[in-house]
């Protein structure tokens, strides 16, 4: 079981917003999510890959790309083939 | 082609966000057709919204393939259909631009999330459209609508260009009223693209004989079990038992997977999501943010007034899945939960050469008539399995409970799409 503070605490690390009158409502439906997961305590494994994940390299190829000017001006906020984005540090 | 919002009373089931105009000209085995591409597929200079307010504004600077792959053999757009947002939803209820009806009983929903496809087809506005298939959002919209969809294998039509939910889960596939249609339709989709991949060289070579003399059914006991509509189940047993009268054997079957492939399905799929829905940040395109504010406040805002609520469930669910202290209760888990649903595939495919039941577990319920999200989640448990494996599956129209369709579903073994059609197709042929 999750309370309201703990799915308040999740939504600020997904940086999602949830509005004060449907958090109780939130942690209701949220918690029986949850609580229908739990069938995967059940699960056994029984089929393992052999030799486990590994990476595959290739070479790096240049390739044609979309045009500068066109994807420049999707964003709302550009300058000199660069675009504007709210500062990250404080 | 010129794009516009459609017109009151030219989409009586709200099908559309966007309508195109012009008719398709060129030439090629889709010469003059005008096939509906679901809103999340990439389409040059004509918006794509996903479902979301978020893409508000968007237009791709670029086709997606399957977009350029149809222009090339002469088909036109229709339009861009409507679909629960980024596709999470089994009723294309989630968008932002209001529920698509059912045009066989407008009171009840279309099934999703691709509802608008099918629902554009299933009202002959178009004869064929595009769809995408996660956890069963073309077939649930199929079945619900009367109409064919096929999710093809994974790694058998180019995802390049569709906007990404859960990579690992999804395909874009074809919808059509008959199964020539999509056939044709996944014939042309299907070209091996390098673009994306996860895709392989296999050319699609359909044989629609209509025959299925010496074919084994596999009949898993769980996709008859509880949650199924026993008038639903009914309805797909004598659809089988038909099968069976055109020289088909039927093989029972048990996929003990069953009882955790849903929550494996969702753990999975909100995860991705949780991880893919972050490039929709206000920056580059779709919901301008305020770059005054620090990074986190204005990305949290701009996802508080751009996602609907869905979205904002299955973010945070996904979010709680990956986070340190629950990753191996929730996400490990799944992932060995599906290893065994992938295992139990091929065991039961050891013995049979397709998989067949209902496609979902009830006829097409009404607008408004879920509210709650899990129940919602639920109504894909017949679908997900087929999406966690990456194995073909097909609904093709089996009769009617009330008055309203079901679909009769046919997985098949990875890569083995042209032989689910073929089963789709012979089954469509024996009960002309």
């Amino acid at each position: 079981m999750v309370s309201p503070d703990d799915v308040e605490k999740i939504a600020n690390l997904a940086d999602i917003s949830l509005s004060r009158d449907r958090l109780g409502e939130f942690t209701r439906e949220f918690n029986a999510i949850l609580e229908y997961f739990e069938i995967l305590d059940t699960v056994r494994e029984e089929f393992r890959e052999k030799g486990g994940e590994f990476n595959i390299m290739r070479e790096d190829e240049i390739t044609p790309s979309l045009p500068q000017g066109e994807v420049l001006s999707l964003p709302h906020d550009s300058e000199e083939g660069f675009i504007r984005a709210p500062r990250v540090m404080e | 082609m010129k794009a516009r919002a459609p017109a009151t009373g030219d989409d009586p089931y709200n099908a559309f966000i966007t309508r195109c105009e012009g008719k398709p000209g060129g030439k090629g085995r889709l010469a003059g057709i005008p096939v509906a591409v679901k809103d999340n597929i990439s389409t040059y200079g004509i918006p794509t919204s996903c479902g979301s307010r978020i893409l508000e504004g968007y237009t791709p600077p670029y086709h997606a393939n399957v977009v350029n792959l149809i222009l090339c053999e002469g088909a036109g757009i229709a339009g861009k259909t409507n679909m629960d947002e980024f596709g999470m939803g089994s009723s294309t209820e989630n968008s932002a631009f209001g529920p698509t009806k059912n045009p066989v009983d407008p009171s009840r929903v279309p099934g999703g999330s691709s509802g608008g496809s099918a629902a554009a087809v299933a009202a002959g506005m178009v004869p064929m459209a595009l769809g995408s298939d996660t956890g069963g959002s073309i077939r649930c919209p199929a079945a619900f609508c009367g109409i064919v969809g096929l999710k093809p294998s994974y790694g058998r039509v180019s995802r390049y260009g569709l906007v990404a939910y859960a990579n690992s889960l999804e395909q874009i596939g074809p919808l059509a009223r008959t199964v020539r249609e999509v056939s044709l339709l996944m014939e042309v989709i299907s070209r091996y693209d390098p673009r994306d991949s996860t895709m392989g060289d296999r050319p699609f070579a359909p044989r629609l004989t209509g025959e299925v003399k010496g074919l084994r059914i596999g009949v898993p006991a769980e996709f008859f079990g509880a949650g199924v509509d026993p008038a639903v189940a009914e309805k797909v047993r004598v659809a089988i038992g038909i099968l069976e009268e055109m020289g088909a054997s039927v093989v029972p079957c048990s996929m003990p997977s069953m009882a955790y492939a849903l929550a494996a399905y969702y753990v999975t799929c909100t995860s991705e999501a949780s991880s893919n829905l972050a490039r929709f940040d206000g920056v580059r395109y779709g919901t301008a943010d305020d770059i005054r504010k620090p990074w986190h406040d204005a990305f949290r805002e701009v996802r508080a007034k751009g996602f609907g609520e869905e979205v904002r469930r299955r973010i945070l669910l996904g979010t709680f899945a990956l986070s340190a202290g629950y990753y191996g209760k929730y996400y490990a888990k799944a992932q060995a939960a599906r290893r065994n649903v992938s295992a139990d595939f091929a065991r039961i495919f050891r013995d049979v050469d397709v998989i067949a039941g209902p496609t979902m577990p009830t006829v097409a319920f009404r607008i408004g008539e879920k509210t709650d999200p899990l129940s919602m989640y639920l109504s894909d448990i017949l679908t997900v399995p087929a999406n966690l494996a990456g194995i073909p599956a097909v609904s093709v129209p089996c009769g009617k409970v009330k008055d309203l369709p079901v679909g009769l579903q046919v997985m098949g073994k990875p890569l083995e799409d042209e032989r689910v059609l073929e089963v789709a197709y012979a089954y469509e042929q024996g009960v002309r």
